[in-house]
C-alpha cells in the first residue's frame, strides 16, 4: 500500500484547487449526492446544449478523493453527450474497482484515480460525483446516496 | 516532549498488558500495529479468548433445556456469567441482569417494553445533544408509536451537556431521561449522578448508556442510582454480540416482554401463554452463551488490571496526546470538556478525516473516522466528520508518539 499511488499529484492539486467549483447563476438541472458514511455531500449543476453538457459546476464538502474525482469529472464531461458520458463512466468504474486494470490512455487525467482500486473503502468517495451527475442527467431533483 | 506533564503512573504496566493481546503483535501495512480505536471496539485478551475456547471445546450445549451433563454445565457457565455481571455492576440481584446483544439492544428493549407500554401523549422523554444514534433512534420510534414528546438538552462548545438547560427541561411530564455516561464522539464524561438526582426528584426514571464508560471506570449502579444501565461486552475487551441491560427489579417485573419465543415462557397453549421469571422473561431464544462466558472473563481481566490504576494510565495518555495535538499546526480538538475519558476527536485543516484515516492506516495507526454514529454532534460543530483516537489498557506513550508522527506524515502529504 503506497500512499503516493492514491494521493498522486493530480489528485492533491484538484483537491486544493477544484475546477468548476461553485454554484452557477443559471442551470438546467442539478442533483445532490450524499455519502452518509463519511459525511461527503456535493451538488452538481448542468447546462445543456441539446444533448451535450455545455457547462458543469459542482460544490460540496468531501475528502480529497471525492473532491478531486468531482473536479476531474467536470473537466472530462464538459462538451460530451449522455452516451459518451455513460461510456466514460463504465471505463472509470473499471479503473476504480479492478486492481491492476490496464491503463486506459483515453481516460486522460482521470487515470490519476487508478490508485483508488487498492483502497476498497475509498471507492465510494470517487464514485459519488458520478452517481450525482447521473441523477442530474436524469433531471432528478432527488438526492442520491451511496447507501441506498 | 511531555516534560511539563505528570510522570506516567508507576503501578500500571501497559507494556506487560500488551502481551496479553495477541492481535497487537502484528504488522499492518508493514508497520507495527498501533491500535487507537478501542472506543469503537476493544481487542480481546488471551484470558477471554481462552475462556470462550474452553467453553466451546468442553462445555457447549443449550442452556436451561436439558438434564444431560453438558446442558447443566452450559447453564452453570451462562448463569455464572450473569452473577459475574451482577458483581461488576454491583446490582442487587441477578434478576436485574438481562443479557442482550449490546447497548443498542438494551436501549431498544427499554424503549419498546417500558416506553411503548407506558408512554402516551403529553409524556416526555429527555435525551441530550451528545447522544449516540443508539440513544436517539429508539426513542424516536417510541415517539412515533405512542405520540410522546422527545426533548433534547443542548451541549456547549466544549461538548459538555448544559446542565442548567437539562434541569430546566425536566418537569412532571418527564417520564424518562436517557443519557450517555461518556460521549463516544467527544469523550465527555457526563455528571450522571446529578442528572439522576434531579430526574428522580421530578419522578422520572433514568437510563444510562454505559457503552463508553464501562472500560474506563468502576460502575456501581446502586451508587449511581440509575434505573436502567446498558453496555456492550466488546467495549470492555469482551466478545461482540453480548451485552447487559441492568434494570431495577421492580421496574423489570412490571414491564411486558418485548420479544416472544422459547426461554421467555413458562407455559404455552394456543389460548394462553404465561411468562418466565426475571430475567429470562426478556431473553427469548437461545442466548449468546459463549459470548456471556467471554464477557465474564473480560470482567475478571479488567478488574485484575485495577480500574483505578487503568483510569490513571489512560488519563496520562489523554493528557499527553492532547498536549501533543495542540502543538501540531492545523489540528483542532473537537470536545474539550473539563472531564473526559481517553478519547480525542479532532480535525486537521486541509485534510478531510477520511484522508487522515487512510494516511494513518498506511503508517499502521488505526483510528476511527466519520460521524461516530453521532450525526447531531457533527451538525452542532458544523463539521462532516472527525478523526478519533481512543486509548485503552494496552496503549502506551509510544502509541501517542506514533500517532503524532503519522499526523506529521499526513501534513507532509497534504501540505
Amino acid at each position: 500500500m503506497d500512499l503516493k499511488d492514491l494521493y498522486r499529484d493530480v489528485i492533491l492539486d484538484h483537491n486544493r484547487q477544484p475546477r468548476n467549483f461553485g454554484a452557477p447563476a443559471h442551470s438546467d438541472a442539478h442533483a445532490e449526492g450524499h455519502n452518509p458514511l463519511c459525511g461527503d455531500r456535493l451538488t452538481v449543476w448542468l447546462r445543456f446544449d441539446g444533448d451535450r453538457i455545455a457547462d458543469i459546476r459542482f460544490e460540496g464538502k468531501g475528502c480529497a478523493i471525492s473532491t478531486a474525482s468531482a473536479s476531474l469529472m467536470t473537466e472530462a464531461v464538459k462538451g460530451r453527450d449522455k452516451a459518451a458520458i455513460k461510456e466514460l463512466y463504465d471505463r472509470i468504474h473499471v479503473l476504480l474497482t479492478e486492481p491492476h486494470a490496464a491503463a486506459d490512455a483515453s481516460l486522460g487525467k482521470l487515470a490519476a484515480l487508478g490508485g483508488v482500486s487498492e483502497f476498497p473503502a475509498r471507492v465510494k468517495c470517487a464514485t459519488l460525483c458520478w452517481h450525482t451527475l447521473n441523477a442530474a442527467l436524469e433531471h432528478s431533483a432527488d438526492a442520491v446516496s451511496t447507501e441506498q | 516532549m511531555a516534560t511539563a506533564l505528570a510522570a506516567p503512573p508507576g503501578n500500571f504496566d501497559a507494556e506487560r498488558v500488551r502481551h496479553d493481546f495477541p492481535i497487537l503483535q502484528q504488522h499492518v501495512n508493514g508497520r507495527a500495529l498501533v491500535y487507537l480505536d478501542s472506543a469503537a471496539s476493544g481487542q480481546r485478551p488471551l484470558a477471554v479468548l481462552r475462556a470462550v475456547e474452553h467453553y466451546e471445546t468442553h462445555t457447549h450445549a443449550n442452556v436451561h433445556r436439558g438434564v444431560h451433563t453438558l446442558s447443566q454445565a452450559a447453564t452453570d457457565a451462562f448463569e455464572g456469567a450473569r452473577e459475574r455481571a451482577r458483581r461488576f455492576l454491583n446490582a442487587r440481584s441477578t434478576r436485574e441482569i438481562v443479557f442482550v446483544r449490546g447497548t443498542t439492544e438494551g436501549i431498544n428493549l427499554v424503549a419498546q417494553s417500558f416506553g411503548r407500554a407506558r408512554l402516551g401523549r403529553g409524556d416526555e422523554i429527555l435525551i441530550s445533544a451528545l447522544e449516540h444514534h443508539a440513544n436517539i433512534v429508539p426513542w424516536q420510534m417510541v415517539r412515533e408509536q405512542t405520540g410522546c414528546t422527545l426533548k433534547v438538552a443542548p451541549i456547549n462548545r466544549r461538548g459538555e451537556i448544559e446542565l442548567d438547560a437539562l434541569l430546566g427541561l425536566l418537569s412532571s411530564r418527564t417520564r424518562l431521561v436517557a443519557v450517555a455516561q461518556v460521549s463516544n464522539a467527544l469523550g465527555t464524561v457526563v455528571p450522571v449522578e446529578r442528572i439522576v438526582q434531579a430526574a428522580h426528584s421530578c419522578g422520572a426514571l433514568v437510563l444510562l448508556d454505559g457503552a463508553q464508560a464501562v472500560a474506563h471506570m468502576p460502575i456501581d449502579v446502586r451508587a449511581l442510582g440509575c434505573d436502567f444501565y446498558a453496555f456492550s461486552g466488546h467495549k470492555l475487551y469482551g466478545p461482540t454480540g453480548i451485552g447487559v441491560l441492568y434494570g431495577r427489579e421492580e421496574l423489570l417485573e412490571e414491564m411486558p416482554p418485548w420479544q416472544g419465543g422459547g426461554e421467555m415462557i413458562r407455559t404455552v397453549s394456543f389460548e394462553r401463554t404465561t411468562y418466565n421469571d426475571l430475567p429470562w422473561k426478556f431473553e427469548a431464544g437461545t442466548p449468546n452463551i459463549s459470548g456471556a462466558v467471554g464477557l465474564a472473563a473480560a470482567m475478571d481481566y479488567l478488574e485484575s488490571l485495577g480500574l483505578e490504576a487503568l483510569a490513571a494510565h489512560e488519563q496520562h495518555l489523554l493528557a499527553q496526546a492532547t498536549a501533543a495535538l495542540e502543538r501540531l499546526p492545523g489540528i483542532e480538538i473537537i470536545g474539550t470538556a473539563a472531564h473526559k475519558a481517553a478519547v480525542i476527536s479532532f480535525t486537521m485543516r486541509g485534510c478531510h478525516p477520511h484522508d487522515l484515516g487512510t494516511v494513518l492506516d498506511s503508517q499502521g495507526v488505526a483510528i476511527r473516522t466519520g460521524h461516530h454514529c453521532a450525526m447531531p454532534v457533527m451538525t452542532f460543530f458544523d463539521i462532516p466528520a472527525t478523526a478519533r483516537a481512543s486509548f485503552g489498557c494496552y496503549n502506551t506513550e509510544a502509541d501517542v508518539a506514533a500517532l503524532v508522527a503519522a499526523l506529521e506524515k499526513a501534513r507532509e502529504v497534504f501540505g
